[in-house]
């Protein structure tokens, strides 16, 4: 009943190829920016913003990233953590470089640098598929992490090894730094989470996202029909760490804003992001978004939420109690979803069309 | 259909908690807020769990016999870091709006983040022996202290001891000095002065970096090790690091009195391996429950049932190295209290506090610990102290005192140091100069 597209014509070509033809969609697309761009900021307190939205924004590039290298075209990639490493060095060096440039700039531009090391490293995927380019891949976030650790010119030759974060503004507003609020910083990442979602949606939904879907879904056939194998597979390497490398530009500028990243760049990073995809939903980027939300936002929830509800929970034990939940709601979704949280919700939107009838 | 209903029903119940949580504003308090980050979990839960026991104790102990400090409670809650930065910026998050008046970060990694951030939200952060080095120079850094010594002092008194060995210190000409160190911000920083004092007293250093995710798996830097025979073996580590670094050492055997390490190992790391008689460390207090502080702790905290350590456990290394830490914020708030008069302080009165802070013997012996530790008086440019240690030993069963105190290198270190403060302030345009006011020592 509320889904049904009665009533609504399309009278043109451009019109029907639209991203969101039905205006509930549109309508509910509208909500959700105004509840994140207008909502939360005024109304949330420092700790939502900073801890529980930041992170869910940074996650949620990165997984974007990654759900169009595995879920759109089919390529395991499990160096995604070492990809947004790059991102960050990269950002790091060309704001040292650069001090004047507008650090939004420096953090998309070092999505490029990201890039090209992805498109280094995806080489390979022109000769394996499957779980043998995962090792591959593997090899690309060791030798990273080796390369942001033995490297001094890209830490700055710095004594502690750390990526330091300068006050950084826009506009006159301070959005780098200790002295960034977080409503800044909350709105700074939104804004980029924004336009780069708008981006990969158009380009997912055109020539080249179909180009993907076609090599994920059998690379010989798709090879046969004219698709060029080397571009359109380096294109979705490339695409894929432009947006982990912006992620983790932004995470270590806007979200930490500072410090050891070695550590944060680890091979558990590229699991974790793994994961989000799967939960999330492969080749959906609306489970890109769930996904991140379920496997970062939750532990953070639950471990300080569950204290404010009133349940008496000390430090450790309210760690352990998280990883307990956390891993007993994946297996939960997982056993009654399988294909992951963006097709439960699909499978709402198929309910929410014929309601009130089961059928 | 009743399970989908149930987990509805838990899910909205969650949200609208976190929502709760996400809208509420700060509650006003009047008791002293003192969070306590610490790591009962992960690879460092080894170390991390007795010193979140001494921690804990000391202030409970304080809280019980005296009804605080100056009469008025302090407010203990612990925030579970698991040593990871991200997980140590959420806790600093989610305790800031309860005006803490004192941050101990326990790990270095999370300690970088939040030192441009202590003199922004106006919160001390007390990063006792490690954190940056750099910021012992309480001019460029007002809001960091990390008393009683700096890593580079650290290693100072190590090869000084190494000097002692060898009948002073021009006899280190031409020996071979291994490090093997965690290979993140706290085992590399002492790098570049190590390879200065190399050129300076003429030994040859080699390098063992221990990657932080290979911590117990070192046999590939042991046998390197084992190929080269360096005279002596400097160890910085942590957590897991340091009981695989001493089991290795033994399998390797290694002459376990040539390997002399910083502060950190505790008897846990020890007292599993067989061979690890003779293993040498840095400490700079003493162990075991033979202090009235201690006995106070044992009688107010742990036979109340109050203290999560086991009975036996009170009083080892780590479990001290805590309670040092606590008398340290118990005395920045006394000091604070005394400076500004008021009962209920905050994070500025407690960074004077600690910029004023004084423990001499006559205060050590009023407070229960006469002889547990040296004095400690810091001040406005110095926020570290460079205390002189002494070097210990593991016969087996319990840790040994077997030097006098050895002074840090002052005039090697104080160069670095300078530098590298200076090096920062630089690089992190927009440092803000100190506008705090010095106290006049009283």
């Amino acid at each position: 009943m509320f889904y049904r597209e009665t009533g609504q014509f399309k009278t043109n070509y451009a019109d029907d190829m639209a991203l969101l033809p039905i205006l509930q969609d549109r309508i509910g697309l509208g909500i959700i920016l105004f509840v994140a761009y207008v909502i939360i900021p005024f109304f949330g307190n420092d700790f939502l913003l900073s801890t529980v939205m930041i992170p869910f924004l940074v996650f949620s590039l990165a997984a974007i990233g990654l759900n169009i290298l595995t879920g759109f075209t089919g390529l395991i990639s499990l160096g995604t953590g070492a990809f947004m490493g790059v991102g960050a060095y990269a950002c790091y060096k060309l704001s040292s470089v650069f001090p004047d440039l507008n650090i939004l700039l420096c953090i998309v531009f070092s999505g490029v640098f990201s890039a090209l090391i992805g498109v280094l490293f995806g080489l390979p995927s022109l000769r394996i598929k499957g779980f043998y380019l995962a090792v591959a891949t593997l090899a690309a976030q060791f030798f990273l992490q080796w390369c942001f650790v033995r490297i001094p010119w890209l830490y700055n030759y710095n004594v502690s090894g750390a990526i330091e974060v300068s006050q950084r503004s826009i506009f006159g507003v301070v959005v780098t730094g200790a002295k960034a609020a977080p409503e800044s910083r909350y709105i700074v990442m939104l804004v980029l989470v924004t336009l780069m979602t708008w981006v990969a949606a158009n380009v997912l939904s055109g020539r080249i996202g179909r180009a993907f879907m076609a090599v994920r879904d059998m690379d010989i056939a798709a090879e046969l029909m004219g698709i060029d194998l080397l571009k359109t597979k380096l294109l979705a390497f490339a695409f894929s760490s432009f947006y982990a490398g912006v992620a983790g530009a932004a995470m270590m500028f806007i979200w930490v804003g500072g410090g050891e990243a070695n550590d944060s760049f680890n091979i558990n990073q590229s699991f974790l992001i793994l994961f989000m995809v799967i939960i999330g939903g492969l080749g959906s980027l609306l489970g890109a978004f769930l996904g991140a939300a379920f496997i970062s936002s939750l532990p953070t929830i639950l471990k300080f939420g569950l204290p404010a509800l009133g349940i008496p929970l000390a430090g450790a034990t309210a760690e352990h109690l998280t990883y307990i939940l956390v891993g007993g709601l994946i297996l939960f979704f997982l056993v009654v979803e399988p294909h992951g949280l963006a097709r439960l919700w699909q499978i709402g939107k198929q309910k929410l069309r014929m309601w009130p009838f089961p059928y | 259909m009743k399970m989908r209903k149930t987990t509805l029903g838990l899910a909205t119940a969650i949200m609208a908690g976190t929502l709760m949580m996400g809208f509420e504003a700060a509650k006003a308090q009047d008791s002293i807020f003192v969070p306590l980050f610490t790591y009962r979990t992960g690879p460092f839960a080894g170390s991390g769990i007795p010193i979140a026991d001494g921690m804990h104790d000391y202030l409970t102990m304080l809280n019980e016999r005296d009804g605080g400090i100056g009469g008025v409670k302090i407010a203990i809650d612990e925030c579970e870091t698991g040593y990871d930065t991200k997980k140590g910026l959420e806790c600093y998050d989610a305790v800031k709006p309860k005006n803490p008046v004192i941050i101990n970060p326990w790990s270095t990694g999370i300690t970088l983040p939040l030192i441009p951030k202590a003199s922004v939200d106006k919160i001390p952060v007390l990063s006792m022996a490690y954190g940056l080095s750099a910021s012992a120079r309480g001019d460029i850094f007002p809001w960091v202290f990390n008393p009683p010594d700096t890593y580079w002092d650290g290693l100072g008194m190590i090869l000084r001891y190494i000097g002692t060995q060898e009948g002073g210190l021009e006899k280190i000409k031409g020996k071979k000095i291994g490090y093997i160190y965690f290979d993140g911000g706290f085992g590399k920083e002492p790098i570049p002065l190590f390879e200065q004092l190399a050129k300076d007293f003429g030994f040859e250093l080699k390098l063992y970096p221990v990657p932080p995710g290979e911590m117990q798996n070192q046999s590939s830097q042991w046998l390197a090790v084992r190929r080269d025979r360096p005279d002596y073996m400097v160890m910085y580590g942590w957590g897991a690091m340091n009981t695989t670094a001493v089991k290795e050492a033994a399998k390797v055997s290694y002459p376990m009195d040539k390997f002399i390490s910083i502060w950190w190992p505790g008897e846990d790391d020890v007292r599993g391996t067989e061979g690890a008689k003779g293993f040498k460390t840095l400490n700079w207090h003493g162990i075991g429950t033979d202090y009235q502080a201690l006995k106070d702790i044992q009688k107010f905290v742990v036979d109340k049932g109050l203290s999560k350590a086991p009975k036996d456990k009170v009083g080892e290394l780590l479990y001290n190295r805590g309670v040092y830490n606590s008398l340290l914020i118990a005395e920045g708030i006394a000091t604070a209290q005394k400076l500004t008069g008021k009962k209920v302080v905050d994070g500025a009165d407690v960074r004077r506090g600690l910029e004023s802070l004084n423990i001499d013997e006559a205060r050590l012996k009023a407070i229960g610990l006469a002889g547990f530790t040296g004095t400690l008086q810091l001040s406005c440019n110095n926020h570290n102290g460079h205390r002189p240690s002494f070097v210990q030993q593991w016969d087996g069963a319990k840790w040994v005192k077997i030097s006098d105190l050895i002074e840090p290198m002052p005039d090697k270190v104080k160069p670095a140091l300078d530098a590298a403060a200076q090096d920062y302030a630089e690089k992190n345009a927009g440092w803000p100069k100190r506008t705090e006011a010095c106290d006049k020592p009283s």
